[in-house]
């Protein structure tokens, strides 16, 4: 590799990657006015969120495990979204895996633990899979546009959920809304005690390097990009568009199916009805952020973990509602694609 | 200029130029000059200018230089609703109609202030009925666009611009959407027009057309304007000539033509165009080894859908086709690439290439699951790199970074890499269909030149081409189609220029003696 | 004798269900028009999330439920004109718009929610609108208590369907707005405005929304929470489809969509049906999975250019 051809990329790379870090300022920006209306002191809110994030090595592992199921959800989105495909539904596919996994670590606990640990996360990862594909079979055969189908089998999951966790899998004593914990067997290894930290963190690490080099070094991922560009020359070009969709959507649903069943062999041990607080659209604000890059997931997934993190501890210490998240995640989501369209259009002008 | 004090002349197109992003000069100092009441035809090949030229008029570009006078008043348009607004109509080759609304409701549209209520259309439905009545035009304002035919949904096109009180109407190649019989209904009609005293400017490829029905012609070329003339003085052959003639540059090396055997045959195909109309009928040709078989005509006579008939992407009917002496069944069509077609389509953009992909990608396109482009599903990128090295030193493809967006890439360029690609294939059989459209005159040159070397290199060569002057340039035959048919079969010698010129717009070598 | 309980399940049925399905009928027909113009809204849901907050927080404070209403009606303007910003002016993917519309929604209010009353003390229902009985039809047997008995809200539909239907099909604004989403190059070639048709249609979709979201605190709960809309503005989009489209067609498959909801809440107070009441929360989401796939999209087109911006 000589160093013009790096410096041309690290260039082009550079041109491309600047809108997240533009984008962020102005959302934190609109976001302060909000603050202000409201009557908090943005200043002092933003600094209880960074405290909050990064303040010690206890914090910042937080951070990576807040960001842990972003970074899952988000690399299968960047697939997704790739292939044009509106996946709306990590939500669905997320608790779907958890689901699996959960029943899985309940009752084939006795399993030794080198079997266990991979049945539980291939159980997650196929259960999100197939909750994934449903959406898929539905466009490529109905027609049934992919936003709103993958947004009710959102629901139909929470639901489903929400009724093993009262019902038939309800911990023994009943006392609360969840379930047993998963067996021992099952739970991920927390290597940096007294943190939280668990080797699920790597595996997204290693996932989001896997779709990488699927998306941009496999000829599957050449299909894939060539259908959500253009299906009609990538049909021409004898590329079969239906089953690029069916496989876009297993491998995006798998990948959230999988972070559902890292956070509760993780994290919780348990499934309950709120294992997931909205990773599911946040997961869609990573993937955009970076351009639907699965590498450029893990730096946007620890950003926005840490913008989670941090409000937790914000509405804690400041007492600012932590769900202004939100509304700072489509601040990001706007401005970038609101920039975008901007570096697009002076591009042309360029010429 | 001073102006035009004739009383007869209703319009006067003066001195037009009109160009176009990527050095297209469509239009470079046309003169127009259309006596009122009279039927005038713009006739020409494609790419002579004439659309734009209306299209100027009609306020749907503005021109670069020139100046129009409509009625003795300079006019100056700068979007439809002014032509519309000073009784300029124009009928489209694309009809502007909205399918799912009913005709009145077409014809109102865009007539009324917003809050204007509707509840009543009969006035607007009687007065659209006496103008159809009036007209003979036969059309139910309470129809919808879309259950109509084609025929019927010029004629709502045509009552539109009548009703808006149009003195000046202008059609664009208007029988090309029409049967025979359909024609022959619109030429009366728009004599009967004429005679009410509307002037008339009708855009036409067709030489029988132009006889039949035009008081005066004017002839467009390469963006000029070669002459007008009163259709009773002249003939078609003359009028070929002009629309045609001129020395056909033939600085290309070809060596003399030595045809093998026959590599691709075809024997009766018909293929039906995306409204279900038939486009190409009953068509059948051979080509050779080391021949190339040139298809002329004008655009939108069946060649598009000849091409992606035998491309496998649009439905046809044929009794045998036969490549390399394998018979070709329906299905594989589909994947003639592997039996060893090679295709250049005539859209590069659409079919061609994918735009986001950096040029290397581009190069694969076909080719990017088979060895030694991919090993186990990866992408082997030195591999593919080098390839794509080779290629554009081959092809002299100006190229700043093969890892760049091939949109970025000049039209020529592009072009070069859809040419390459196809080329290094070794293709037996290669189906190039406007190979030259829209690029610059360095890649002309040099795609005319592979494709010669493709030939005498033992490839079988059908070309598809608008452009009369490639075609002599390259072809070993000449077929002509004319709505979807062979009219002729035509030596490439320049003496049989004017041959070519009435085939290909729509006469019969016999007929026209 | 039976008889009499199955007639009365069957009153309260159908009773609840116009009132169930009021807060979509609005969304939907609102985003009829955007439609139908060629710009489709996912952010529904978030803009009648604010809606509901404007119209609830105005109506608090002020202890004026029409103001609340007003409120709610600006704030869902004021969303349209930026959603359309993005989505005609920058020509933004409209999906990723609405997507991001649903996020900020859903922040706004919550924040907004939680630091202004959350906290309070003070007790926050509001009077809400209360149940208007038409004199003599209201005393009818079973069709008095089904037809006549609710909030002026409800009635308001019947007001919003056919001024809808009037405006979209008896105006020159109407033409212009079908014109525009099917073919936006003729009604450019005719002077229309294809741009504004689009604005005026996304912002009139956007305060239908709102409005929606507005019932929600000032009629059918009293007071705002976090998960008042939960997915009404998303299965406004299928009933969009579902209605072919038509503002009277979103009405009927509304009221489909409101018989689930009122089923779902009365079987779940019925001690003897051992239905888990998660599948009845279910049914209104597993219906519109069960429209969207059974209804052949080939019968009914959508506008043509639905999605695509206008260059």
């Amino acid at each position: 590799m000589d160093f013009g051809s790096i410096k041309k990329r690290l260039l082009k790379f550079s041109r491309s990657a600047w809108t997240p870090f533009a984008a962020i300022p102005i959302a934190l920006g609109i976001g302060a006015i909000v603050l202000l209306i409201a009557g908090y002191n943005p200043l002092q809110a933003y600094a209880a969120m960074w405290q909050g994030a990064f303040k010690d090595r206890t914090a910042i592992t937080e951070v990576l495990i807040k960001a842990t199921p972003l970074i899952f959800i988000g690399a299968g989105l960047a697939v997704a979204f790739r292939c044009s495909i509106w996946n709306i539904g990590a939500e669905g596919q997320f608790y779907a895996g958890a689901v699996a996994a959960t029943a899985v670590g309940i009752y084939l606990g006795d399993l030794p633990r080198f079997l266990l640990v991979p049945l539980v996360l291939i159980a997650g990862a196929s259960s999100g899979a197939l909750w994934g594909m449903l959406a898929a079979f539905l466009k490529n055969r109905f027609g049934a546009n992919e936003v709103v189908t993958t947004i009710m089998l959102n629901y139909i999951a929470i639901f489903i959920t929400g009724w093993l966790v009262t019902g038939p899998m309800i911990e023994t004593e009943g006392l609360f809304a969840q379930t047993a914990k998963i067996s021992q067997n099952a739970w991920l290894w927390r290597f940096l005690p007294p943190t939280r930290l668990h080797t699920g963190f790597i595996l997204a690490l290693v996932l989001a390097v896997v779709l990488y080099i699927i998306i941009f070094k496999t000829s599957l991922g050449y299909t894939i990009r060539a259908v959500g560009i253009n299906p009609d020359a990538a049909r021409y070009a004898g590329i079969n568009v239906k089953r690029k969709v069916l496989l876009a959507m297993a491998i995006s649903g798998g990948a959230a199916g999988l972070g559902g069943a890292v956070e509760v062999s993780a994290i919780s041990y348990r499934l309950y009805q709120l294992i997931s607080p909205g990773y599911g659209f946040d997961g869609i604000a990573v993937s955009l952020l970076v351009n639907n890059n699965p590498l450029g997931v893990i730096f946007s997934g620890i950003l926005f973990g840490a913008l989670r993190s941090g409000a937790e501890v914000m509405q804690m210490n400041a007492k600012v509602p932590s769900v202004l998240v939100f509304l700072i995640q489509g601040l990001v989501v706007l401005s970038v694609v609101a920039f975008g369209v901007y570096s697009y259009v002076s591009k042309e002008k360029e010429e | 200029m001073p102006k035009n004090n004739d009383p007869q002349t209703i319009l006067r197109m003066e001195e037009i130029h009109k160009s176009f992003p990527g050095g297209v000069f469509a239009n470079r100092g046309v003169n127009l000059e259309v006596r009122q009441g009279e039927i005038h035809c713009l006739l020409g090949e494609n790419g002579a200018g004439k659309t734009v030229l209306m299209s100027v008029l009609y306020g749907l570009y503005k021109p670069d230089a020139g100046c129009i006078y409509y009625k003795n008043e300079k006019f100056d348009v700068h979007n439809p609703k002014d032509a519309i607004q000073n009784r300029i109509g124009m009928v489209h080759q694309h009809f502007m109609l909205v399918e799912t609304l009913s005709v009145a409701e077409n014809i109102i549209l865009g007539q009324y202030k917003p809050w204007k209520v509707l509840n009543n259309l009969d006035p607007v439905i009687k007065k659209i009925q006496q103008m159809s009545k009036d007209y003979s035009l036969n059309v139910d304002p309470t129809s919808l666009v879309k259950d109509l035919s084609v025929g019927e949904q010029q004629r709502v096109e045509i009552l539109k611009a009548l009703y808006h009180g149009a003195d000046l109407l202008i059609l664009d190649e208007p029988t090309a959407v029409l049967t025979p019989q359909e024609s022959e209904n619109l030429l009366d009609f728009l004599r009967q027009l004429a005679d009410k005293g509307l002037t008339i400017v009708f855009i036409t490829h067709k030489l029988e057309e132009v006889m039949q029905i035009s008081d005066r012609v004017t002839i467009l070329r390469d963006g000029k304007t070669i002459a007008t003339v009163n259709t009773k003085e002249t003939n078609p052959r003359e009028l070929a000539k002009m629309m045609v003639g001129r020395d056909v540059l033939m600085n290309l090396t070809k060596k003399e033509k030595q045809p093998g055997r026959i590599i691709f045959s075809v024997k009766n195909l018909n293929v039906n165009d995306e409204r279900g109309l038939p486009a190409v009928r009953n068509f059948s040709f051979d080509v050779h080894e080391r021949e190339i078989v040139g298809i002329a005509g004008v655009s939108g006579n069946g060649q598009s859908e000849l091409a992606l008939a035998l491309a496998g992407l649009m439905e046809s009917e044929f009794d045998s086709i036969v490549l390399n002496d394998i018979s070709i069944t329906k299905r594989d069509l589909t994947r003639l690439n592997q039996l060893g077609m090679a295709h250049i389509p005539e859209d590069r953009q659409k079919m061609g290439l994918i735009l986001p992909f950096s040029v290397s990608e581009n190069f694969i396109a076909e080719t990017f699951n088979d060895r030694p482009f991919s090993k186990y599903g990866f992408l082997q990128f030195k591999t593919i790199k080098n390839y794509s090295q080779s290629l554009v030193k081959k092809f002299s493809i100006r190229v700043g970074d093969i890892d760049e967006e091939i949109a970025h890439l000049s039209g020529g360029n592009q072009q070069k890499v859809v040419v390459a690609r196809e080329l290094d294939r070794r293709p037996k059989f290669l189906l190039v269909n406007q190979p030259t459209r829209g690029i610059d005159i360095g890649a002309t040159e040099f795609v005319r030149q592979q494709i010669i070397a493709e030939r005498d290199g033992g490839a079988a060569i059908l070309l598809i081409s608008t452009d009369l002057e490639e075609i002599f340039a390259l072809s070993d035959r000449i077929l002509v189609m004319f709505e979807g048919r062979i009219m002729g079969e035509v030596s490439p010698n320049p003496d049989m220029i004017e041959q070519v010129g009435l085939l290909m717009a729509g006469k019969t070598i016999e007929s026209a003696l | 004798m039976e008889l009499i309980p199955s007639i009365l399940f069957l009153q309260s049925i159908l009773a609840a269900t116009w009132r169930m399905a009021t807060p979509i009928l609005y969304a939907a027909v609102g985003e009829v028009f955007s439609e139908k113009a060629g710009v489709i809204n996912i952010g529904l849901e978030g803009v009648m999330l604010i809606g509901a907050f404007s119209a609830y927080s105005v109506a608090f404070e002020s202890g004026s439920l029409w103001l609340g209403l007003l409120a709610a009606i600006l704030a869902g303007i004021l969303s349209g004109l930026i959603f359309a910003f993005f989505t005609i002016t920058i020509k933004a993917n409209q999906i990723v718009v609405g997507a991001a519309f649903n996020m900020i929604g859903m922040g706004i209010t919550g924040f907004l929610y939680r630091s202004m009353y959350a906290v309070s003390a003070v007790p926050l229902g509001l009077k809400t609108f209360q149940s208007v009985e038409i004199p003599f039809l209201s005393s009818i047997p079973f069709f008095g208590e089904v037809l006549f008995k609710h909030n002026i809200m409800v009635y308001g539909t019947l007001l919003v369907v056919p001024l809808a239907t009037f405006v979209l099909y008896k105006t020159a604004f109407g033409l212009s707005i079908r014109a525009v989403g099917e073919h936006p190059k003729a009604a450019d070639t005719v002077g229309v405005n294809v741009f504004r048709m689009r604005y005026l249609s996304v912002m009139i979709g956007t305060a239908l929304a709102a409005v929606g979201g507005a019932f929600l605190v000032l009629a059918y709960a009293d007071q705002f929470v976090e998960g008042v809309v939960s997915g009404r503005g998303f299965i406004a989009l299928a009933v969009v489809v579902f209605g072919r489209w038509k503002p009277w067609g979103a009405f009927w498959s509304s009221l489909l969509f409101g018989i689930f909801y009122a089923l779902q809440l009365r079987i779940q107070t019925m001690p003897d049906v051992n239905i888990p009441y998660q599948f009845l929360q279910a049914l209104p989401y597993l219906a519109t999975l069960l429209v969207l796939v059974g209804f052949n999209k080939r019968r009914v087109q959508a506008p043509k250019t639905l999605g695509v911006p206008y260059k």
